[in-house]
């Protein structure tokens, strides 16, 4: 699986702009499906045909992550840019960013802005290291992601964009490992895009699918960093969080209650999960058309929307483990 | 059919706030009637017009929609003293409305948003800026009882502002109205359909755009389009600035249509945008990106459809849009139309698929 984590959290994929990361997943999960298509959205929906009497389950990680998009590019070659999904100012001046031709850029921070104070997008720009703009190869609307390592230290796992490559991480493993295995269930995993920007892709697949059963898998914060502002139980590398609500959604108990028995019966660590802001492409499924049983599995994170953020290897295996005992048993809400 | 110009005169002229815009509608319905094959109003008042392709079976359905209505007000209630209270339909912003002539309900009857001359206000007073709940409009009565039988609480109005030509310039010609957003997409779908494309249309006037792209959302649901354009009129801010301001205009007056990329609404598909990149350059029509990630449009809406619709919003620019009086480039409409027209004519499969 690391390397599968190592390929999908440094291939390129701005809300948008999920080419590369679509090709990406395409290659790795090749073999495990009965079928592969793309949709007007973008999303990457693979098919899996159950052996006959289960439901249909739509299972669904975000390809995209958050990012920054040229809106201006001055005389000299800076760039001005605005945010792609929710990207916090604090955590832009001075990071290095990648284009999708691989051109790479720091972000620098103007003379208007007062280095004591939190500083504003308006105030910074790409520099992407020329001294005029005949001399930059970029576009207005081009988009760059920041460009982090992967990293596999002890037990963490770090990356720029945990949210939301381990949900494709968990979703494309749980492929391979599901490979020959007699599920009852018809599987859609989707690959979903622009998540960030306002659950888009899920919308639209959630529709098309039309699926009997939802569940999103995302990251979710965590309560175990120093004055964790609110309070949460959640704590990386304490098991697959179940998301009991978020600020989007509230998960259908029933479909919840399943899932903890299976967690319990396969002794799969779990932690519940009550997250105050923010929501998932769950919130998506559950509100299509006449409305499906959804619930979210979520990594626990640390630093999520920043360029650099944890999870917990054993959190991701657990997440794996629990769709496997889940998905091998009959769901009856 | 009457040139763009005329049409957009007669269209910026009527009132059609969000939920009101049956005259708008009824002088759209007065235009197109002997243009197309076929046309219905849906329940939220949109009007949906269809005119087949002469292109080989199956053909692509393409949606092109603009909204009829603009922001305004309504009446929340009328005052002893005869003034009308009101709240905001839209986006309107109080800085804009003192002193400003409106008309009010299907009478159109004529009010002042009233404000009390520089004797009476304290330098404090002028300094502040007013808001919508501050402001009352007067239409002249003796008392409440002298409106009674004019005005009623829910009754809609917005800006008196009559069109004019600014310049006749044939290289720069401007005009003056209120409404341009979005008049001038409904002017500028109004001249598409001077055509027939191989494609079947689906050219929807839509309701509601101001108040959450609620009409776009139904039609396209109807509909179930294979591809959509939706036709603005969008901001534009290239008047002077301050010396030391950074930033690019969100697009520039006289510059061509202005293709959006991404808004808060939406992030453009890339095949549409190939589609419009390649008309443009086949048919030498100058273009422009409308600064990303600001505003939102129908577009938002019908590309989130059932499955998902390849979308794509193009805008005339026009200067001081929400406001009472806006100005734009006929040149950038008549361009808009000639792009579309030619996008029409281009457009196939191959531009609704991604890359793998």
């Amino acid at each position: 699986m690391l390397e599968l984590a190592k390929r999908l959290t440094e291939a390129f994929g701005i809300s948008g702009f999920e080419e590369e990361i679509r090709a990406a997943i395409r290659e790795e999960i090749a073999g495990t499906v009965d079928d592969v298509r793309v949709d007007a959205l973008g999303n990457l929906v693979a098919f899996r045909r159950g052996t006959g009497g289960g439901k249909r389950v739509m299972l669904a990680a975000h390809m995209d992550q958050i990012g920054l998009m040229v809106t201006y590019i001055d005389e000299k070659g800076y760039m001005r840019f605005a945010p792609v999904g929710g990207i916090f100012p604090l955590t832009c001046w001075g990071t290095q960013v990648r284009f999708g031709d691989g051109t790479v850029g720091t972000v620098g921070l103007d003379g208007r802005a007062k280095r004591s104070e939190a500083p504003a997008l308006k105030d910074m720009f790409i520099d992407v290291g020329v001294s005029s703009r005949t001399d930059v190869k970029q576009k207005v609307g081009d988009v760059a992601t920041f460009i982090y390592p992967f990293v596999a230290q002890g037990n963490a796992w770090f990356a720029s964009n945990h949210d939301d490559r381990v949900g494709c991480i968990v979703l494309a493993q749980l492929l391979r490992e599901l490979k020959g295995a007699p599920i009852s269930h018809d599987l859609y995993a989707v690959f979903t895009t622009q998540e960030e920007v306002g659950l888009r892709g899920a919308t639209t697949s959630a529709y098309a699918i039309d699926p009997e059963i939802g569940i999103a898998l995302d990251v979710t914060l965590t309560g175990d960093l120093p004055y964790a502002t609110p309070a949460m139980e959640v704590a990386m590398g304490k098991g697959v969080a179940i998301k009991v609500q978020d600020g989007g959604m509230i998960s259908h108990t029933g479909l919840n209650k399943l899932l903890i028995a299976a967690a319990e019966g396969a002794g799969i660590p779990y932690q519940l999960e009550v997250l105050l802001g923010g929501t998932t492409d769950a919130r998506s499924m559950q509100v299509t058309r006449a409305g499906v049983p959804a619930t979210c599995l979520s990594i626990p994170s640390r630093h999520v929307h920043t360029p650099s953020q944890l999870v917990d290897r054993r959190d991701v295996e657990g997440a794996v483990a629990l769709l496997k005992a889940f998905l091998g048993g009959a769901i009856s809400l | 059919m009457a040139e763009l110009r005329e049409i957009l005169e007669k269209l910026s002229n009527e009132i059609g706030p969000s939920g009101h815009e049956k005259a708008v509608r009824a002088a759209i319905r007065m235009e197109i009637e002997s243009l197309v094959d076929r046309i219905e109003v849906d329940a939220l008042g949109n009007l949906l017009a269809f005119k087949a392709g002469t292109g080989p079976e199956p053909r692509l359905k393409v949606m092109v929609s603009a909204h009829m209505d603009e922001i305004g007000f309504m009446v929340l209630q009328v005052e002893k003293g005869g003034t009308l209270r009101f709240g905001a339909v839209g986006g309107l912003n109080a800085r804009m409305l003192i002193a400003k002539r409106v008309l009010i309900g299907d009478d159109r009857l004529p009010g002042v948003i009233g404000m009390a001359p520089p004797h009476l206000t304290s330098a404090e007073q002028r300094e502040r800026v007013l808001d919508v709940d501050d402001l009352s409009i007067d239409v002249g009565a003796e008392n409440d009882k002298g409106v009674d039988s004019k005005v009623k609480v829910g009754d809609y109005g917005t800006f008196a502002t009559r069109f004019a030509v600014l310049s006749a310039d044939l290289a720069w010609p401007t005009v003056r109205g209120k409404a341009f957003d979005d008049r001038a997409g409904c002017t500028a779908l109004i001249g598409l359909l001077a055509e027939r494309y191989p494609v079947d249309l689906y050219a929807v006037f839509t309701v509601q755009e101001e108040v959450g792209l609620r009409g776009a959302r139904v039609a396209a649901y109807r509909i179930e389009p294979d591809a959509a354009i939706a036709l603005e009129g969008t901001v534009c801010d290239d008047t002077p600035k301050a010396p030391d301001e950074d930033v690019s205009p969100v697009t520039r007056l006289g510059a061509g249509p202005a293709i959006t990329l991404m808004d808060r609404s939406m992030i453009t598909h890339p095949g549409m945008l190939r589609l419009l990149r390649a008309t443009a350059e086949a048919e030498q029509i100058a273009t422009q990106y409308k600064q990303p990630a600001l505003g939102g449009t129908d577009s938002g809406a019908i590309h989130m459809s059932r499955g998902g619709v390849p979308s794509i919003t193009v805008a005339v620019p026009c200067r001081y849009i929400h406001s009472p009086a806006s100005i734009l480039n006929l040149n950038d409409l008549a361009n808009t139309v000639k792009l579309v027209g030619a996008a029409l004519q281009r457009i196939d499969r191959s531009y609704l698929m991604r890359n793998a």
